[in-house]
């Protein structure tokens, strides 16, 4: 590798419109922007988005890009709305189609994934954290690829399962994707879906179908869900070089 | 151009907009970010090693190294995650009398910190010395936590806070800027936060 990066091309920023949104869960949206250009971009990259009141203030957030690069024309970016979030409720209370938003990126160089990389992969995902992980996953899909893929995705009730019907109906393929969602807060019993936070067992289940050690581990997903699923893979036997995180919220 | 229907609203009031780098935000929280697992390193494994390009000058082990002058600051820092935390209290030792004990004087121009989990980055000397950064072993009065870097890490808080690098093993002392983690995967070799020094091309 060398010392020193290549000169780099500046970032710019980008007026966006939005062309879709979609409602997915009780507390998640997907923005679907329409750019000038196509925007190329790895799975787990992220946008960097910005707001701009009539008085020059100004906002800025990152979100990890939903889409996979080969399949859309319009780069989705799902939404969790935090209660005392600046602007995740803007989005969620006054973004409408036709508005113009400022985006920049793609970002990030280390949790990415994409098929040349091969696999096994294990992904562990909480709450929004599983962004990420789809766009890696929609990504495989589109290019037909079979490298064995399991998820481990973790959400409050079924509710809150973003991408639900696309996650099984992938896993239904039966080419090489294994999906395991858990409920840490549905009263339950439910056909198809265990209940509890991700713990050793379930990690062990899940590398149990990749059936060789994962060539890497994504877990993304709030700070404490992160150490604890990135401490369990450790305890069960995984390198620490082979796991990358990212890690959202406090 | 404004974006239609944003005021403003929910930032935060009473804020010295002077203090907030361009595009931050502040937080009372203190977020934990990383590239990878906490490494967990006990003081009784833990080395401090400073480095004129492959060769080691000076080391300490724990216990050398907490009989060092401790200095206390208080700083504001900046991630480019887009949060700042105002007013955050460190304790440790600075550069400055890290290498008055290593009886030296800074041996060139360009610093590459190295991390026990191979993390790395890398900061003008300059940077490091005049009081404007440490190795730090306590946060808010008590001794770091594993997660914000613990036993030591490096603080420069004048830069975007992944150049204070956690779980610091090592300051190797460079002739050129080596680029570390982040800066070879897209991160400014700088990152002044008041430049909005973020990323590669910024």
């Amino acid at each position: 590798m060398t010392s020193k990066p290549s000169s780099a091309v500046k970032l710019t920023w980008r007026t966006a419109t939005v062309v879709a949104v979609e409602t997915r869960t009780p507390t998640v949206k997907s923005f679907f922007f329409q750019l000038a250009e196509r925007l190329p971009f790895i799975p787990g990259q992220h946008m960097d988005v910005r707001l701009t009141a009539p008085d020059g203030y100004q906002a800025q957030r990152s979100y990890s890009i939903a889409s996979a690069p080969e399949t859309s024309e319009h780069l989705e970016l799902a939404i969790e709305q935090l209660d005392d979030g600046e602007v995740s409720p803007f989005f969620h209370e006054t973004v409408a189609v036709g508005d113009e938003i400022d985006l920049r990126g793609p970002i990030g160089g280390h949790f990415l994934w994409s098929v040349e990389d091969g696999g096994p992969v294990l992904l562990v995902g909480g709450g929004s954290g599983v962004v990420p992980l789809v766009c890696m996953l929609r990504h495989r899909a589109a290019r037909g690829n079979r490298a064995p893929m399991a998820l481990v995705y973790s959400a409050r009730t079924a509710a809150d399962l973003i991408f639900a019907t696309e996650l099984r109906a992938l896993s239904e393929r039966k080419d090489g994707f294994d999906f395991f969602p858990t409920l840490t807060r549905e009263p339950g019993p439910l056909p198809g879906v265990r209940l509890g936070r991700i713990d050793r067992a379930l990690l062990r289940d899940a590398l149990a179908v990749l059936s060789t050690l994962p060539k890497v581990v994504f877990v993304c997903g709030a700070n404490a869900f992160v150490e604890t699923g990135a401490q369990t893979l450790l305890d069960l036997g995984i390198a620490p070089a082979t796991i990358r995180t990212e890690r959202y919220g406090g | 151009m404004a974006t239609r229907g944003f005021s403003g609203r929910g930032r935060a009031s009473g804020t010295d907009p002077a203090r907030l780098p361009p595009g931050q935000y502040l937080t009372s929280d203190f977020p934990v970010l990383s590239a990878g697992p906490t490494p967990h390193v006990a003081r009784e494994d833990w080395k401090l090693t400073l480095q004129v390009g492959p060769r080691p000058i000076k080391s300490w082990t724990w216990g050398d190294f907490v009989r060092l002058p401790i200095t206390q600051v208080t700083r504001d820092i900046h991630c480019v995650t887009k949060w700042s935390k105002f007013d955050t209290a460190w304790e440790g030792v600075s550069i400055d009398n890290l290498l008055a004990d290593a009886g030296i004087e800074a041996p060139s121009g360009f610093t590459l910190a190295h991390s026990f989990d191979g993390y790395s980055t890398n900061v003008p000397t300059e940077d490091l010395i005049g009081g404007r950064a440490m190795i730090a072993i306590a946060y808010d009065g008590k001794p770091l936590e594993a997660e914000h870097g613990g036993p030591a890490r490096l603080l420069v808080p004048h830069l975007y806070f992944w150049k204070s690098a956690k779980w610091v093993k090592a300051l190797q002392f460079t002739e050129r800027d080596e680029a570390g983690f982040w800066e070879l995967r897209g991160y400014h070799m700088y990152g002044d936060p008041f430049k909005e020094q973020r990323y590669s091309g910024d």
